[in-house]
């Protein structure tokens, strides 16, 4: 079995140049890494508010805050890495403000009762996507991932849906590496053994629903 | 090995950071350990399938309209910063 392919980013050699630039002021520059990411910030922020309203406004308050605070960001790391660390707090925020009763953290390390003990073991349809029509699948993917913790999801969203890696995924959410793979495994697994229930091979042939 | 320190290496070894030993105990246990290739086949589809299903993707009007947003807040931005 292969491994994973990661999604390939789009290239950021000039990243650097448009950073130095927006930093003296140039406001076009600073619009182009807006355009180079406002469709991901806008998913990491929906994947953990669970909001479109709270997305649309993690996508504003990001941004603007990476613009009010450019000075600060050194180069020592991915400028999108960076963005990352802002939006993911900016969403966690909206997130606490709207679930005051539930404490809302990355650094719960939360014990669930399905953890990470697989208990659905029966192979999937060899076209598990084909199953569904597309907007049912849809709904069956947001229900499932909204139903993690917030701190598994992130990991998983960042790691798995935007191809960061292990190391950026820790600096992007102040988390130790171990603790990124972690979560990362549990998270996945969860993921697997709730859509296994939907995907699962059925006894007659492949068993259109 | 076992199937719970075959589950432990799972992440690692889906995104390919196992050095070639460990990854080649790890298949020997997949050759014949059918629940572990199960876990892990069904794993990687999952992955696969979040990861190429274009959840949440941003619409272009929608898109436009943030854009313009923050581009007149950091308008405003500096012109406040050019003013002190």
């Amino acid at each position: 079995m292969s491994a994973i392919q990661p999604r390939v980013g789009e290239p950021v050699s000039d990243e650097l140049a448009l950073v130095q630039a927006a930093k003296k002021g140039d406001v076009s520059a600073f619009e182009e890494l807006v355009k180079r990411y406002d469709r991901n910030v806008f998913r990491i922020a929906q994947h953990i508010t669970q909001n479109r309203e709270d997305a649309e406004d993690v996508v504003q308050d990001a941004f603007l805050k990476a613009y009010s605070n450019l000075e600060q960001f050194q180069g020592q790391s991915k400028f999108y890495t960076w963005l990352v660390r802002i939006a993911v707090n900016e969403a966690l925020m909206k997130l606490r403000r709207r679930r005051p009763e539930r404490t809302v953290s990355l650094d719960e390390d939360v014990k669930t009762e399905e953890d990470s003990v697989p208990r659905e073991i029966a192979d999937w349809s060899p076209n598990p996507e084909q199953l569904y029509k597309q907007a049912e699948l849809k709904d069956i993917l947001t229900r499932t991932i909204q139903g993690l913790p917030p701190s598994f999801r992130t990991v998983f969203v960042l790691r798995d849906v935007e191809g960061l890696s292990t190391e950026e995924t820790a600096e992007a959410l102040g988390l130790s590496i171990p603790a990124v793979k972690s979560r990362l495994l549990r998270a996945r697994l969860q993921l697997r053994e709730r859509l296994s229930r939907y995907f699962k091979k059925r006894e007659s042939g492949d068993g259109q629903k | 090995m076992k199937c719970s320190e075959f589950l432990q290496e799972l992440t690692n070894y889906l995104d390919g950071a196992l050095d070639d030993r460990t990854k080649s105990e790890l298949e020997d246990h997949l050759a014949w350990c059918h629940n572990c290739y199960v876990v892990c086949d069904t794993t990687k589809k999952t992955i696969e399938i979040y990861r190429d299903s274009e959840l949440y993707e941003l619409p272009d009007d929608l898109r436009t309209r943030l854009r313009s947003a923050i581009m007149s807040k950091c308008q405003q931005r500096k012109k406040t910063q050019e003013s002190l």
